[in-house]
């Protein structure tokens, strides 16, 4: 399992497998923030950085977890420990550097209980990867979630002008563009082969 | 909400009026993820109401311990267990059913319907009203993704908990067991729902005119 | 939105929070510990029961199995790989084949497959996939259609004269194309699946063929009631 070149993980993780269009992790903030192109971008910046801590968190609990063979933790761990290393790594991020936190700051308790990020998390593990595949999935997933974020701000903020039927208005629309944004992302199947 | 209400108010407005998919469009996560088949689309269902009425119950029964500081940790840890919970069980029944639903039974933790509810209801009522608010929760997204489930198996496939309903020569809607028949069969029934709330609406303001 | 209850409550003090946290975080292990121990015996028995039905499928003459790995180039019993190997032995005790798991990338995502290699016939046998995401109705086919499937009755796989690797690598070929008997018959419509398949069937032997046959004579017969062979047996 471990000899799956990193391009293929990454092209599976960020286009094949989207996170948000494949697997429907991270549909909440997909849904609320993306209706400007450049929150959206900010946002997908900030999940990149979340999901690289969560993925090395993960993997590092993982190990240890198989070491004191209690595989039956994993999920409260997981959830656990990557919820509060997000919050210290927030907290160094407020004194080192501002002006990140100010761009990336008040996505992030948002995106820690987040299910693409403990999705990231649990998929990692059932496939088996190793340190560096891990990262590589992560940042995958991250580039994924920021361009279906962006994808689907684009089309929102044009719908705005559109004449939605009342009935349509809101997420139920939102649910139709991103089905169609779904469709076309299959068309990227193929290319981790 | 100042008339104390019974435990039967509780349950039924999960079901209709704050029902957790269609009207409050939460936990769409595994309502689009495991809804390609009935089959899992119940399975989602019933273990995400076990969990929901366990921790509601559990929170509901700790709350005074719970200081409010600490109080997302804990609930945290107590959904975690259930889930946990869920998942070796399921495991246990039948090892198909658990691969196909894969890593979306332990994604259960991060349901925001489940921690919004114990946050929001389940910790400041008591057991019998948690548990009551948490079962008609759970049977409204039972109910919700079963229907999402159905008929995305129908089209897609044709058969409805694995029993061919159509005559051979049926041409499957395979895009409907993709991701993105999820979309679409939610988007339908959102409209399906506005449409029959938008003429509740019209038929009771008619009614207020009339009187 | 919070309690009023608790906000007209002073501060709450550390040693209260630390109780609720402690005293829930042990109630909670406590209940997980409880039900690993109440199903363990349960899920093994669903794992065993799995495992026996897919080694039916593909390596049916087989009575009991060994579970085997790949140690550095050396053939060694050992339970519980990534990618688990089974010495299938028949009622006698003796050596017929094997079955062998294999992985690779497919249209979707990863494909997992379980195939049979028979000593006596030099060849695949059998063919089973385990998991995979395919499209249904197209890429899912691997599974059913008839020509594919029957690409399995005999895929030869002989080893080269020094018994490295493979005497011709297994490779898929379009539909209807198949010339030779190590060429798999593709499907169309299914063409980078079926494609796929014949790369991680190649890719799989020529490791695991070479490595079988060195250590065929070591592995003849069944090892006298090894442990490892009962739980799949």
């Amino acid at each position: 399992m471990s000899d799956v070149s990193h391009w293929s993980i990454f092209i599976n993780a960020a286009l094949i497998n989207n996170f948000v269009l494949a697997y429907f992790l991270g549909i909440c903030p997909f849904f609320g923030v993306s209706s400007k192109v450049e929150t959206a971008i900010r946002m997908g910046g900030a999940v990149c950085f979340v999901m690289l801590v969560a993925s090395v968190c993960a993997f590092s609990i993982n190990k240890i977890l198989i070491w004191i063979d209690a595989p039956y933790l994993r999920l409260i761990s997981y959830i656990l420990v990557i919820a509060s290393t997000v919050q210290l790594v927030e907290m160094i991020l407020r004194k080192l550097s501002p002006g990140t936190f100010r761009a990336l700051g008040i996505f992030l308790p948002l995106i820690t209980t987040n299910c693409a990020i403990l999705g990231l998390a649990l998929f990692q593990t059932n496939k088996g990867y190793g340190f560096s595949q891990c990262v590589v999935y992560a940042l995958g997933a991250g580039v994924g979630f920021t361009i279906a974020l962006v994808l689907m701000a684009g089309v929102r903020e044009k719908l705005e002008l559109a004449e939605v039927p009342d009935l349509a208005k809101g997420t139920a629309v939102a649910l139709i563009v991103a089905g169609i944004l779904s469709m076309g992302f299959m068309g990227f199947a193929g290319l981790g082969a | 909400m100042s008339t104390p209400t019974t435990h039967t108010d509780e349950f039924i407005k999960g079901l209709w009026r704050d029902n957790p998919v269609f009207i409050q469009v939460l936990g769409m996560c595994p309502a689009l993820a495991v809804s390609n088949t009935a089959m899992n689309a119940l399975t989602m269902g019933l273990a995400t109401s076990f969990v929901l009425l366990m921790s509601g119950l559990s929170v509901s029964a700790l709350a005074r311990f719970i200081p409010r500081e600490a109080r997302i940790v804990c609930y945290i840890c107590i959904i975690a267990s259930f889930v946990t919970t869920v998942d070796y069980a399921i495991m246990a029944i039948s090892l198909e059913l658990h691969k196909s639903l894969g890593a979306f039974i332990s994604l259960i933790v991060v349901n925001c319907l489940i921690l919004g509810r114990s946050e929001a209801f389940a910790s400041k009522n008591s057991m019998g009203r948690a548990a009551a608010d948490a079962l008609g929760m759970g049977v409204g997204f039972t109910a919700a993704l079963l229907s999402i489930g159905m008929v995305r198996e129908i089209l897609g496939a044709g058969t409805l908990f694995n029993v061919e309903l159509f005559p051979e020569g049926y041409q499957t809607w395979t895009v409907m067991v993709l991701p993105s028949g999820g979309f679409f069969a939610m988007a339908v029934w959102l409209l399906v729902v506005n449409a029959i709330k938008q003429r509740q609406e019209t038929a009771a303001r008619l009614k207020e005119e009339a009187s | 939105m919070t309690a009023p209850a608790v906000e007209t409550r002073p501060a709450t003090s550390v040693w209260s929070m630390y109780r609720a946290i402690v005293g829930i975080g042990l109630a909670c292990a406590l209940l997980i510990v409880a039900v690993f121990q109440g199903t363990a015996d349960r899920i093994r028995q669903n794992q065993a029961e799995a495992l026996k039905k897919a080694l039916a499928e593909v390596l049916p003459q087989a009575t009991s199995v060994l579970a085997v790995v790949d140690d550095g180039g050396s053939l060694v019993p050992r339970e519980g790989a990534d990618l688990p190997v089974f010495l299938g032995y028949d009622e006698n005790g003796r050596l017929i084949g094997a079955a062998i798991t294999g992985i690779g990338m497919g249209y979707q995502d990863n494909i997992r497959v379980l195939y049979a290699y028979s000593f006596a016939e030099e060849a695949i046998t059998g063919f089973k996939v385990l998991e995979s995401k395919e499209t249904p109705g197209l890429g899912d086919k691997i599974e059913v259609e008839p020509h594919f499937v029957a690409n399995f009755e005999a895929l030869d796989v002989r080893l080269n004269p020094d018994g490295s690797a493979l005497a011709n690598a297994l490779v898929t070929v379009g539909e209807g194309e198949k010339q030779s008997p190590w060429e798999l018959d593709g499907i169309t419509g299914a063409t980078i699946t079926s494609v796929a398949i014949g790369d991680i069937l190649n890719g799989s032997a020529q490791q695991w063929v070479p490595l079988l046959n060195r250590y065929r004579d070591q592995y003849a017969m069944r090892p006298e009631a090894p442990p490892a062979s009962e739980e799949g047996s």
